[in-house]
């Protein structure tokens, strides 16, 4: 069994986003989670390039790591009035917080045993060479429809985060 | 040897970790930033499935493409949510969020 | 024409249904137009039965005319609805169409100036169509529903005015003492239809024939025989007869005298092979007929309501006809309910005539000397008397004598002595009537009264002739013409007997001279009867009470019954309720819990489902994987 360079970067990438993640919500400070998301996010964008995803890549960190990244510490300046110490913690409902912890532990064996013993189909090749026109072709065919929908979801949701954020006129 | 179950074990791991967040933090926005954590182990699992079993496809970046423009969408209300219910509660802490209860 | 007819039957009973439809819906404000309408269609209606009954009197006797068509077609039922054309229903179709007719004119008079007389026609109408339906059905469902629509028409004529409370009482009492033998006849309906497959009449004799079980055939044929207790009034569901005298005289002349009311005859005889069949049922039948006509005759005497008086006597003359029915003379009892028709009704529009005269009196003891104003309703009322007393030649003595000598030759000596009884006391009671009300001195309200108009006298004149005349079609004279046509392979068909005759005629010129001498000459004094004879007397002028036994046991038994029920009711059904309230209520108490409102907790039962999905699909697959 050799180890490639493939594998070393994976099981790095790996540790990055398993300890990034676990940090996101172990951190008390809730920046401290923010950034740690961050990195998270481009742990993740390191699997896309090696799955020899790029474009998904770049989206990864130009959307997650780039705009929503920005728009959640933005979201945590202005909800935090007062000092950002202690701000991340746990919930004080012991009960749930055990039920929380077994059941994530429950679905994380019964996954990991399912996919540790399936036999995956696996087809060895190179995969295409031109993966972002062969998206394209995609959003602009059979995915139309779907690609326009998402294109609307994207409108309503700004224009709706807008006035949210923006509050309702006092009518009074 | 990596192969495709270390990438969707990965997948597990991470999305393992997200829903503890969401069941366990007491800050909304921490909620917010699990569920975003929950999103990219699904997308891992799409993007390492399409690279392994259908590697001359790219229906599974696809897919995750739908998903991040989703998740977009979903952070964008929900951080929008949570400064509205700020405004009027001064709070993000859920356990303070129950009114609709018996 | 016959041939065009015959199959069109149906058009009948249609022409008067639609003449109901028009005047109840758009003609119901122009009485006249009502009235009109009502008499043309039943006009129609007679002459075509006027067609159909010469074509089948014309035909060789035993001619059968059939027309069925399917109705309702399932798996493991099929019901037919069609026309049943033959002797008996041709005398049936002249019967109700003459009476109708005759009686709908003279209501012209009778009804004049009420308020209601649009729905009045429409009624009788509805009535007459409904009636005649049930004289051509070929089947006895079909027939059933008829039945009921005549019951729901003479529901609606005896509560005619509702305004009165004893009208009201008596219509709602008409119904439910109806429904009681109703329900033993549909339950002989269903019997029948499970028995036999089929309730067509003719298919039903033929089956008959080779049915041997004849245990199961009992309770058949007297559930059956339920259905003419009530309609025909029989003891002991006799009691809503002499109540219906509220309604309108000519609605009392043709339905509760002339034609519903013989419904029951009528369905005897249309059933009588299956009766026939079953002695037993027919002894029942003999029986209660025979116990009926005695016990209505007997209220009759003591009676001083004309309208009363003349219920009772229909009542006894009713028995009369299911005595002949029981004692298989099922034509002569079909021949009494013809000639009983004729006179009958023209009793009761007589006694509607009086009580117009009279404005509204109908107690005979505030009349007496009518024949002096009244000289054509007394006469003609005299001649209904004498024919109901059986007074040769008219018509009430062939048809009584045929039931004496039916009863004599099948060997009900009993029977027959009742029944000569019976005619006894009708002419007693008959002509204590008319000696009281027609003769005898002027009381107070009789002094202004005065002939009514052409309009109810001409229905009077015609009734009192086809009284006269209509008793020969089955006399000897003509050869037992009625009898040679409408004749049941069970039935008896006695030689007639000149000593019965003699005798019979005996039997009620004694019974008028009692009348004559208590009533008219007074030589034997009623009062002093009635003194002497003091606790019959009671008894009989308060009609043995039964209506009495009826409210007791009426309270008793359904305030006993529904006490229980109440009690069911509050504890049991009440109890069930609200115990499943109650562990409802109890549950969302203790539910209400899980529900703290907040949304990680739903989160937390949300992925619990799923994991609890996830876990128990793994255990399925457990043994591919492993």
């Amino acid at each position: 069994m050799t180890v490639s360079l493939n594998d070393l970067v994976f099981v790095a990438m790996a540790l990055v986003i398993v300890v990034a993640a676990t940090g996101v919500v172990m951190l008390k400070n809730i920046v401290h989670s923010a950034l740690s998301l961050i990195l998270a996010f481009v742990g993740v964008a390191g699997i896309y390039f090696q799955l020899s995803a790029g474009f998904i890549g770049l989206v990864q960190i130009m959307v997650y790591a780039g705009a929503i990244s920005v728009l959640i510490i933005f979201a945590i300046m202005l909800v935090m009035d007062k000092s950002v110490e202690k701000t991340n913690l746990f919930s004080p409902n012991i009960i749930r917080l055990l039920a929380g912890m077994g059941l994530t532990f429950l679905l994380f064996v019964t996954l990991g045993v399912s996919i540790w013993f399936t036999k995956f189909p696996v087809v060895p090749a190179e995969g295409p060479v031109d993966a972002v026109g062969m998206l394209a072709n995609l959003f602009m065919g059979d995915y139309v429809i779907a690609f326009e929908t998402a294109a609307i979801l994207l409108l309503v949701a700004v224009i709706g985060a807008i006035i949210l954020a923006k509050g309702a006129e006092d009518k009074q | 040897m990596i192969g495709l179950t270390h990438y969707l074990l990965l997948g597990t791991v991470v999305f393992c970790i997200g829903l503890f967040g969401v069941l366990s933090k007491r800050n909304a926005i921490a909620v917010l930033m699990s569920v975003e954590l929950m999103l990219n182990a699904v997308n891992i699992n799409f993007v390492a499935i399409n690279k392994f079993i259908t590697p001359n496809d790219v229906t599974g970046q696809l897919f995750s493409i739908f998903v991040i423009v989703v998740a977009a969408a979903e952070v964008a209300v929900g951080l929008a949510l949570i400064i509205s219910i700020y405004r009027h509660r001064k709070s993000v802490d859920l356990n303070d969020f129950n009114l609709l209860k018996w | 024409m016959f041939e065009f007819i015959l199959p069109n039957a149906w058009l009948i009973p249609l022409v008067p249904v639609l003449a109901f439809a028009l005047i109840g819906l758009f003609l119901h404000r122009w009485p006249k137009i009502s009235a009109a309408l009502s008499i043309f269609s039943i006009a129609i209606a007679f002459i075509l039965a006027l067609v159909i009954a010469g074509g089948v009197f014309s035909a060789p006797a035993g001619t059968v005319y059939e027309f069925s068509t399917r109705w309702l077609d399932m798996p493991g039922l099929q019901v037919d609805m069609g026309l049943l054309i033959d002797a008996l229903t041709a005398v049936m179709l002249l019967v109700v169409t003459t009476v109708a007719l005759l009686v709908q004119i003279y209501s012209l008079g009778y009804m004049k100036g009420d308020p209601g007389i649009a729905s009045y026609y429409a009624y009788q109408s509805l009535f007459a169509a409904s009636m005649l339906g049930l004289v051509i059905a070929n089947n006895l469902g079909q027939m059933f529903v008829f039945w009921e629509l005549v019951g729901i028409c003479s529901y609606l004529l005896i509560g005619f005015w509702f305004g009165k409370y004893s009208a009201r009482n008596a219509a709602i009492k008409a119904f439910i003492t109806n429904r009681v033998g109703d329900f033993g006849f549909l339950l002989a309906i269903l019997f029948l239809q499970i028995m036999f497959g089929t309730l067509n009449f003719g298919e039903l004799s033929d089956s008959m024939a080779g049915f041997t079980n004849m245990t199961i055939l009992i309770p058949v044929a007297i559930l059956l025989f339920c259905g003419p207790i009530g309609k025909s009034a029989q003891f002991p569901l006799h009691v809503w007869l002499p109540d219906a005298m509220e309604g309108p005289t000519p609605v009392s002349a043709l339905i509760h005298a002339a034609t519903m009311v013989a419904a029951g005859v009528y369905l005897v005889a249309r059933a009588f092979f299956i009766f026939s069949a079953v002695p037993q049922a027919m002894t029942v039948i003999a029986v209660i007929g025979g116990f009926t006509a005695l016990f209505a005759a007997t209220i009759a005497l003591t009676q001083n309501d004309i309208k009363r008086i003349l219920a009772y006597s229909t009542l006894s003359q009713l028995g009369y006809m299911m005595m002949a029915m029981g004692i298989g003379a099922m034509t002569a009892g079909m021949f009494h309910l013809m000639t009983h028709a004729f006179f009958k009704s023209l009793l009761f529009l007589g006694a509607g005539s009086v009580i117009v005269a009279m404005h509204e009196e109908q107690d005979i003891w505030k009349m007496g000397g009518l024949y002096k104003k009244m000289p054509i309703t007394t006469w003609t009322f005299i001649i209904g008397a004498l024919a109901l007393s059986g007074i040769p030649p008219l018509s009430g003595f062939w048809s009584k004598d045929e039931i004496l000598l039916g009863a004599l030759a099948s060997g009900h000596i009993g029977l027959y002595i009742i029944g000569a009884f019976v005619a006894f006391l009708t002419a007693l009671y008959m002509f204590r009537l008319i000696f009281v009300a027609f003769f005898g001195s002027n009381k107070a309200g009789a002094e202004k009264a005065q002939e009514n108009s052409a309009v109810m006298t001409v229905p009077l004149i015609i009734l009192a002739a086809i009284s006269v005349v209509a008793g020969l079609v089955n006399s000897p004279l003509m050869h037992n013409a009625f009898g040679h046509y409408i004749n049941s392979p069970a039935g008896i068909e006695p030689h007639p007997s000149l000593i019965i005759m003699i005798s019979s005629t005996v039997i009620a010129l004694a019974g008028i001279a009692m009348a004559w001498l208590i009533y008219q000459k007074q030589v034997i004094s009623a009062e002093d009867l009635k003194y002497r004879f003091e606790g019959i007397y009671k008894v009989l002028y308060h009609k043995y009470y039964i209506d009495e036994i009826y409210a007791w046991l009426g309270a008793r038994l359904v305030d006993g019954m529904a006490k229980v029920l109440y009690w069911f009711d509050i504890y049991v059904v009440n109890g069930f309720i609200n115990a499943i309230a109650y562990v409802t209520a109890i549950t969302g108490e203790v539910l209400k819990f899980t529900e703290d409102g907040q949304v990680q907790t739903y989160a937390l039962y949300m992925f619990a489902g799923i994991v609890l999905l996830l876990v128990s699909a793994l255990y399925a697959v457990y043994t591919v994987l492993i």
